[in-house]
């Protein structure tokens, strides 16, 4: 399975956030590359996805779904922009 | 209308390609879409089992009319489902639209470049359609690449559209109509150079199909000037 | 409640006794990944053991020197797919452990690429665990972890890291990269723990 880009997030993190975050500008915490998250190249996996910095590969955000509950650990991102 | 799940009832299919078909769904409560969003489509099996897969929207008007077009794959557990079994009068679920970033919009001022690979042009047609409908006078330029003649959607509305604001170049990797000029093969730099926008023309460029194409022909126009911020790209996964 | 769509079944998901709680049996070899497959060199490979005192490092030869074994085995995938009767070729982590000394019960999986994952160090001996390099009597695919990973069997297949690069013995059971992100610290399969 190769990867994909943000714009596959765009379904399940509407689940979790009232905006989109496809069109959300994010600060990669590795290498400091600020860009639009449909631009991250995603990694997908029945159980979750891998969200990596199109420009350093470093991770920016995970998302894993359990039965119950949705982890979601954003620490690869040192801050988002969200157009009103 | 975050995160809601709509019932779509299937009103009539059409195939495509000998491996896809187009399918329209009548969708209470939709309210439209931008062309090149998506919906995520979800079936759900009698023992609860579910599946979920992303579709690019073919349709881009305010009706509550939905239509994709889906590709099988050989090892797919959802697309072999919608493409040979899925019948009118049959129901899915979907999500959305979704995806505010690969769209164009008619109120946009810069001429368009679309590329697209298989069924790739599944979100380019939506924008194609949206253009057409809009009475917008910005020129677009779509290069179409497919193994085959066979293998391309919309082939015949794609033909019909063609005309001073809508000029359609067709690559065919594996096997070309007879008569074609050129040999088979993949779309190169030169072809790029030669067919589509270029980077002065300050293009609005979206790139979609397979991860393989749409890096490769993303790569190819970076070489060619374009700022890789300029280039939308949308990956379906695969090679 | 969801609607069901008539006659969509999903992947064949027959119940086999063989197979742990909640898997389906599957003939291919589905590729998950957390990122992009590293290219290696087994020229420029290395493995490496830390412990409390120090490094031991063993470059693509020299682990191999230390004895390869056959493997047949099953492998239990957390998103639900089982596979019997796999085989493998590889070093087993007795004979790397018997070249190393240390104290500490846990060991920390890293690899290229940055993936990691966590297992106590008895579930990786006595005849539990290897470095493998061969799937089905061939050198293992990239996109399989080649040149080389860990094999876990025992534990669910997320707990058998790909591009493996070394170990880190740990005083402590600390969470690897799913382990932080929602999956079982153990991951044993016939007791389905595949979450927190």
């Amino acid at each position: 399975m190769d990867h994909v880009d943000g714009n596959a997030l765009a379904g399940p993190l509407s689940e979790l956030f009232r905006f989109d975050l496809t069109t959300t500008d994010g600060q990669c915490r590795h290498c400091g590359d600020v860009t639009v998250l449909a631009r991250a190249m995603v990694y997908v996996d029945p159980s979750g996805y891998v969200v990596r910095c199109c420009s350093c590969d470093g991770v920016l955000f995970t998302v894993v779904t359990g039965p119950e509950r949705t982890w979601l650990d954003l620490s690869g991102i040192s801050g988002l922009q969200i157009p009103h | 209308m975050v995160g809601r799940w709509h019932v779509g009832t299937v009103v009539s299919t059409n195939t495509e390609t000998p491996t896809g078909r187009s399918i329209t769904f009548d969708v209470p409560g939709w309210t439209g879409n931008i062309a090149g969003q998506h919906v995520d489509v979800r079936l759900s099996a009698p023992d609860g089992y579910q599946a979920t897969r992303s579709y690019s929207i073919a349709s881009a008007d305010s009706t509550e009319r939905v239509q994709l077009a889906v590709d099988k794959l050989p090892d797919g557990e959802v697309s072999p489902y919608l493409v040979d079994d899925l019948q009118v009068g049959d129901q899915v679920e979907f999500r959305g639209p979704l995806g505010g970033w690969f769209v164009w919009k008619p109120e946009q001022q810069q001429p368009v470049q679309l590329i697209g690979g298989g069924s790739g042009v599944v979100p380019l047609i939506a924008m194609v359609r949206s253009h057409a409908a809009s009475g917008s006078s910005v020129p677009f330029k779509l290069l179409y690449s497919v193994r085959e003649p066979d293998d391309a959607f919309f082939a015949d509305e794609l033909r019909a559209l063609e005309g001073p604001l809508l000029e359609v170049t067709w690559v065919y990797t594996r096997k070309t109509p007879d008569g074609w000029p050129t040999p088979a093969g993949r779309v190169s730099q030169e072809i790029l150079a030669r067919a589509t926008f270029a980077a002065a023309d300050n293009p609005a460029v979206f790139v979609c199909g397979p991860t393989g194409f749409v890096e490769t022909v993303a790569t190819h126009l970076v070489a060619l000037g374009h700022d890789p911020i300029s280039v939308k790209t949308e990956r379906f996964g695969g090679k | 409640m969801a609607i069901i769509s008539r006659g969509f079944a999903g992947r064949s998901r027959e119940h086999n006794p063989e197979l742990p709680p909640g898997q389906y049996l599957t003939e291919d070899f589905p590729v998950l990944s957390a990122g992009p497959t590293p290219d290696l060199d087994t020229a420029e490979w290395t493995f490496t053991v830390q412990t409390e005192n120090g490094p031991t490092k063993w470059n693509w030869d020299e682990l191999h020197d230390l004895g390869v074994e056959d493997v047949h085995t099953d492998i239990h995938c957390v998103t639900r797919w089982s596979k019997l009767g796999t085989s493998w070729r590889g070093i087993p982590l007795d004979a790397i452990f018997d070249k190393v000394e240390t104290e500490r019960d846990f060991v920390m999986q890293y690899s290229y690429g940055g993936y990691t994952t966590n297992v106590p160090l008895e579930d990786l001996l006595d005849g539990k665990a290897w470095v493998v390099s061969e799937f089905e009597g061939e050198p293992l695919d990239p996109e399989h972890g080649g040149p080389a990973r860990l094999l876990v069997p025992h534990l669910y297949f997320w707990k058998s890291a790909k591009w493996i690069r070394g170990l880190i013995m740990q005083d402590s059971d600390e969470p690897g990269f799913w382990e932080q992100n929602g999956y079982n610290m153990y991951g044993d399969p016939w007791q389905e723990q595949r979450y927190w």
